[in-house]
């Protein structure tokens, strides 16, 4: 894992060793002042010499300056670095999810991927940073004011060393055990917030069966418990300060003892003596913040390996080693293929499915909910690959192509289809980049986009929002495959892509299909009867096998399932079309 | 391919830096003041403990310091000069100090442990009465505020809310007792050094001002370059699979590294000055310290004013913890400010006016006996309207049937923009009245009007011949089922979810109502059956199951009066047909008010409704209206001009 996000510092490694090298000059300098002090106290003010003290504050203003500069330049890098870090694990990120496959697409889900470029690479940058600067700063604070005091006075040092073996065993103690807690608590936090999200958007369902206090009720039991957890995690981390304070106490007190001794037993001067206590404070605080990274750092150690994860994942589709980069024609042949999402599954999705589909050809495909119709079409354009058998198109097995010739002749219009940000003409050329103004207008025309395109007051120009929410979804889709149609492919595959048109301009789009681009192979999926009856062949699935392929006359004469769906959606059940597209 | 959820924590990292954009707050001391109340409410005495345990602290820091001068001047100092030194004095100075410390730290232990005890309570407090406020909150606010908006205020909010109680407001007290003890103390030593180190913390503030400022510039910029990376992301991510069909990767890595870059920019800019500001801080601070040493050093050396070596070592000491409460100070009121913000936003939703109800007229058990209702208290399968009159308090009972009339109501979502105007309608008990019409026409409208998710602006609507105004929501409510089109399931088990709509329904008959629905044999199915537990909105099922445990629900409340929005034909045939066959099963007997999509539905409805633009334009059977050649006709003939 570390070596994964290590290799992602790339140009910011100078940043990144200069940050800590900078942090421990400033720490060095940090550490003479107070010998400097005690030097000023006893061979100054003791001694009575005045010029000492000047020429010691003025080393001393030097060391400050010397150190100040330091720190900033360690902030000044550490920022750099780890800014740079988080550019580069995005940029990585980005890139890699770019190469993925559909498979690997839908093994992270949109959501999953979305938070690993965002709130996770936030979470190692702040990581990285306080490790570049504080991980290397309090320990060697630490082990330099430790040795400091060992320096000035081995005995009374003991006295630190106890108390930071001490302190150190209890913060690690509280630390270990609140973040127990704190792990049984978040989780049951996101529960309840979870529960007030699902009663935002319920809310007519709790107002429509009156369930207000039923809700109420429910919701006060759980946040009370959570009240429970958090003081349980909390009350623990309340030790935290009192136990520092209780240390700190007893090491000045000792010192102030045993400090006063010596003192007058000549082995310790006062100006040691200050100096002294002055490292107390620095050792103590070097501890706190270490038991605090250690928190962030383990906090940020799930980001960590959610990032590694995308990183590490290798597409499973790939180019061919001598990829083939044309297609003959629009032909597809489906041969012996069974197809499973997990090869770990049982049952397959597809099962050897054996098809031929002349170029040309205008083919519907109909069935249920699960019967893998888009699995069916997802192959053509090698969005997954087979896992047996072979899908041939153009006479090639689809795996001998280029992927962006593949695709670029075998246009998809995606069953869940989004528009992006940007004007219309801009999503259209999605399509085709080098499209003209024309060929645009002429694309929208065939998917009968044109007539309320013309009426938006900006036309082609209007911007379309990010997901394409000001349009409505009847719109959306004709976009959709005006842009499949600018591609030029040599198949067009939809897939329930008229769904929320309505009737008349699904039959005025298909029939300007069968005009205008007679010799793309057309596959159409649909749950509407009427918008594949007229193909030349329909495919009947079921259950991940063709239960019947033919012209809509043969399956309604031999097809038992294509009947049922075809009476029952004439026969009275069918859809009472809203005319709502327009 | 089924979503993984993923389960998103909340960072709970530190609070935000001191260098970020302050937000604006109107009216921050009114709103201070009545956070203050809120917090104060119920735990006056613990924060009073609180106080006077960071005083106790504080002090017995304070006087573990001053305990230097006393250490070196009066006991160290002497001894060194006498031939046979005594140290029983210094032993008994040592233990009474010992002393402070001991109360000090466990002043320190008290006042955190009452803390956590009063924020996580007022934390509760305030989620509970959010929730409690929120669900009587009319339909209408949660049309007009975003849910995200509304999740925000119980998180983000109450997060900065829980920042301020337990960080910021005892440290900001904590830091004004120990700068006007330290000063004071200061001043007793030795009165030019404090004002030297007074100097001091003026440049400290003037850095904070000046490298702050940068800061806070950079951070804005930021902010401008992650909501553009984020928005970017998100977009892109979403429509990965389009990307890929496209071959639009290239492009789409192009765009994303120029945004990419522009935010390390402003990110490298804002995080650098955010990250100067601490090192230059506390440098400052060693360059005072050093600078009073150096004063100090040669006034105690000339004895002057009786400056002491030992008052030099606790004056250096009180330096040192000087600068750090008043650099904690603007950044404490930083936090405050954020959280006065987002308490704005949580009074706001306290202070949103929850569903008024002037009904006076309820439902209750009834028996019949002679052609006249009485109320009884026991089951009888008999509902009546209670109606007390208000003139002379005498009471009617009439019995619920569920006949419904709408009376010239005119409508509209905002009282400039009417969307339904002059409605008339009629259903009698167990008539089946369809809505058809495009989208937009006002057909959800109407059903929210019934069960009174919002109020009519003119014309009345009468429910068994009782204006609805008269009735009480809930008992309204009670008396009608509905059956949304986007089914919202919750956090339980299936058993549990369908006895949402009848709460002491016994297993059995969640059962029987799931049979009715259709929906029991895919329950059997389920891994745990009817305990199944559903998560995220029942996200492990189907759209169609999810409608079939809709309808279960719907039907185990068992009401007179119907409200259904039917699923367009996007689910497959088969499923279709057995929600439509439990749909049609729930129907029978009842008044129902569809929205339909689906042929049959309409055509075996009583009456259908055509509305356009809010307004009836044709009402009769399918029969009459097919006559009529009107809308009705073009929409389903349009639909079957294929068929």
């Amino acid at each position: 894992m570390l070596k994964t996000l290590g290799a992602r510092i790339g140009q910011f490694r100078k940043d990144s060793l200069l940050t800590p090298v900078f942090m421990i000059l400033e720490v060095l300098m940090e550490t003479i002042i107070p010998l400097m002090m005690a030097s000023i106290i006893d061979n100054g003010v003791d001694a009575g010499n005045a010029e000492h003290i000047y020429v010691m504050g003025i080393c001393m203003v030097v060391t400050a300056f010397i150190s100040l500069y330091a720190g900033a330049m360690g902030g000044k890098y550490g920022a750099r670095a780890s800014t740079g870090f988080a550019r580069n694990l995005r940029k990585a990120m980005f890139e890699n999810i770019q190469t993925f496959s559909f498979s690997n697409i839908d093994k992270f889900s949109t959501a999953g991927l979305v938070t690993r470029l965002t709130t996770d690479v936030t979470n190692i940058q702040n990581a990285y940073q306080m490790l570049l600067r504080m991980c290397v700063r309090a320990p060697i604070s630490l082990v330099c004011a430790m040795g400091m005091a060992f320096f000035i006075s081995p005995r009374l040092a003991l006295i630190y060393l106890a108390a930071v073996i001490f302190l150190g065993l209890l913060l690690a103690v509280i630390t270990v055990k609140a973040h127990g807690y704190f792990m049984e608590a978040f989780p049951k936090y996101d529960d309840l917030n979870a529960s007030v999200q699902e009663n935002v958007s319920a809310i007519r369902v709790v107002k429509a069966y009156v369930r207000e206090d039923f809700e109420k009720e429910k919701f006060t039991r759980a946040s009370q418990n959570i009240y429970r957890l958090f003081i349980k995690a909390e009350g623990i981390l309340a030790f935290n300060s009192p136990i520092m304070q209780i240390t700190v106490y007893f090491c000045i007190v000792a010192i102030s003892w045993t400090g006063a001794k010596m003192i007058v037993g000549g082995t310790l001067t006062t100006g040691e003596l200050m100096s002294l206590l002055t490292y107390c404070m620095n050792i103590m605080m070097s501890l706190m913040m270490l038991s605090m990274v250690f928190v962030m750092l383990t906090m940020s150690a799930a980001s960590a390996r959610r990032i590694c994860e995308v990183l590490e994942e290798k597409s499973d589709i790939t180019n061919p080693e001598n990829p083939v980069s044309a297609l003959a024609d629009g032909s597809i042949i489906f041969d012996h293929v069974t197809f499973r999402y997990n090869e770990a599954s049982a049952r397959p999705v597809l099962d050897n499915i054996d098809l031929s589909i002349r170029s040309g050809e205008t083919i519907g495909i109909i069935g249920g909910t699960g019967s893998s119709k888009s699995s069916l079409v997802s192959l053509i354009s090698r969005l997954y690959d087979v896992s047996d058998g072979s899908v041939i198109v153009g006479g090639r097995d689809v795996r001998s192509y280029d992927l962006d010739t593949l695709r670029n002749e075998v246009s998809v219009v995606l069953q869940n289809n989004v528009l992006f940000s940007g004007t219309i003409y801009e999503n259209l050329r999605w399509g085709d980049v080098n499209a003209t103004d024309e060929e645009c207008r002429r694309a929208c025309r065939l998917a009968c986009a044109d007539e309320f395109i013309e009426r938006f007051p900006d036309g082609y120009d209007t911007h379309i929002e990010q997901g394409g929410t000001n349009v409505s979804g009847g719109q959306k889709q004709r976009l959709c495959i005006a842009r499949a149609l600018l591609k030029k492919p040599k198949i067009l595959i939809l897939d329930d892509s008229t769904s929320a048109v309505d009737t008349a301009t699904d039959a005025k789009i298909r029939k300007a299909f069968a005009e205008e681009i007679p010799d793309t192979t057309k596959l159409i999926i649909a749950q509407r009867i009427s918008s594949v009856q007229n193909a030349d062949r329909i495919i009947v699935l079921h259950n991940g096998a063709v239960n019947g392929f033919g012209t809509h006359e043969t399956l309604l004469k031999e097809n038992e399932i294509y009947r049922d769906v075809y009476e029952s959606q004439t026969g009275g059940s069918g859809d009472f079309d809203e005319g709502g597209a327009a | 391919m089924p979503e993984q959820k993923q389960n998103v924590k909340p960072v709970h990292g530190p609070g935000r830096r001191p260098g970020g954009p302050r937000p604006k707050v109107k009216n921050p001391g009114k709103l201070f003041a009545r956070l203050m109340k809120y917090i104060l409410k119920g735990y006056t005495i613990p924060c009073a403990i609180v106080v006077v345990c960071i005083l106790i602290t504080v002090l017995a820091s304070v006087q573990g310091t001053l305990f230097m001068q006393t250490l070196i001047d009066v006991y160290i100092l002497p001894l060194t000069k006498q031939n046979t030194p005594d140290f029983s004095g210094l032993a008994q100075a040592i233990g009474r100090v010992s002393l402070f410390y001991l109360a000090g730290a466990a002043a320190a232990y008290a006042n955190t442990r009452i803390m956590v005890f009063v924020t996580q309570s007022v934390l509760r407090n305030l989620r509970d009465d959010m929730f409690t406020h929120m669900e009587e909150l009319p339909v209408r606010y949660f049309d007009t505020h975003s849910h995200g908006d509304i999740m925000s205020t119980y998180t983000n909010d109450a997060d900065t809310l829980r920042q301020m109680i337990s960080q910021s407001i005892p440290q900001f007290l904590n830091s004004i007792i120990t700068i006007v003890s330290v000063f004071f103390s200061m001043l007793t030593l030795n009165i030019p050094l404090t004002f030297l180190t007074l100097a001091m913390v003026g440049v400290t503030l003037l850095s904070t001002k000046k490298i702050g400022g940068l800061s806070a510039r950079y951070f804005i910029a930021q902010q401008q370059d992650i909501a553009a990376v984020n928005g970017y992301i998100e977009e892109m991510i979403n429509g990965q699979k389009v990307v890929k069909v496209f071959t639009h990767e290239a492009e789409s890595i192009e765009k994303f590294n120029v945004l990419n870059d522009r935010l390390f920019v402003s990110a490298d800019n804002a995080n650098k000055f955010g990250n100067i500001l601490m090192p230059v801080n506390a440098q400052i601070g060693n360059i005072s310290y050093v600078l009073c040493a150096m004063v100090g050093g040669a006034l105690a050396l000339n004895g002057v004013g009786g400056f002491t070596l030992g008052g030099l070592a606790s004056f250096l000491t009180f330096n040192k913890s000087f600068g750090q409460p008043i650099n904690q100070l603007s950044m404490q009121i930083n936090n405050i400010v954020m959280a006065l913000a987002g308490s704005e936003r949580i009074f706001a939703l306290l202070d949103e006016e929850t569903e008024t109800d002037e009904g006076y007229v309820t439902l209750v058990r009834a028996k019949k006996e002679n052609g006249k209702l009485t109320e009884v208290k026991e089951r009888t399968g008999i509902w009546a309207w209670k109606h007390t009159h208000q003139a002379d308090g005498s009471t009617d009972y009439v019995e619920l049937r569920g006949d419904v009339v709408f009376d010239d109501v005119d409508f509209g979502y905002v009282p400039e923009k009417t969307v339904l105007h002059n409605v008339d309608l009629y259903a009698t008990p167990g008539q089946k009245i369809a809505f058809v019409g495009s989208t937009g026409a006002g057909k959800t409208t109407i059903t929210n009007l019934i069960n009174q998710f919002y109020d009519i602006q003119d014309g009345k609507i009468r429910y068994d011949g009782i204006n609805i105004n008269k009735i009480r929501k809930d008992d309204l409510r009670h008396s009608l089922g509905i059956v949304l089109q986007d089914t919202h399931l919750f956090t339980a088990s299936v058993m549990e979810n369908i006895r949402y709509g009848k709460l002491d329904a016994t297993d059995e008959e969640v059962m029987a109502a799931a049979r009715l629905a259709n929906a029991d044999t895919f329950i059997q199915q389920l891994p745990d059956g009817y305990q199944t537990m559903l998560t995220g909105d029942g996200a492990n099922l189907s759209q169609g199951q999810r409608q079939l445990l809709a309808i279960a629900r719907a039907a185990i409340a068992d009401p007179p009066v119907l409200i259904l929005d039917e699923a367009t034909s996007s689910i497959d045939t088969r499923t279709e047909k057995i929600v439509q066959d439990g749909m049609d099963k729930l129907m029978n007997g009842r008044t129902t008010f569809v929205i339909a999509h689906r042929l049959s539905t309409v055509k075996n409805s009583d009456c259908i409704i055509v509305l356009e633009q809010g307004r009836v334009i044709e009402r009769g059977n399918h029969e009459q209206l097919l006559a009529e050649h009107g809308k009705y006709y073009q929409l389903y003939t349009g639909n079957l001009a294929e068929g």
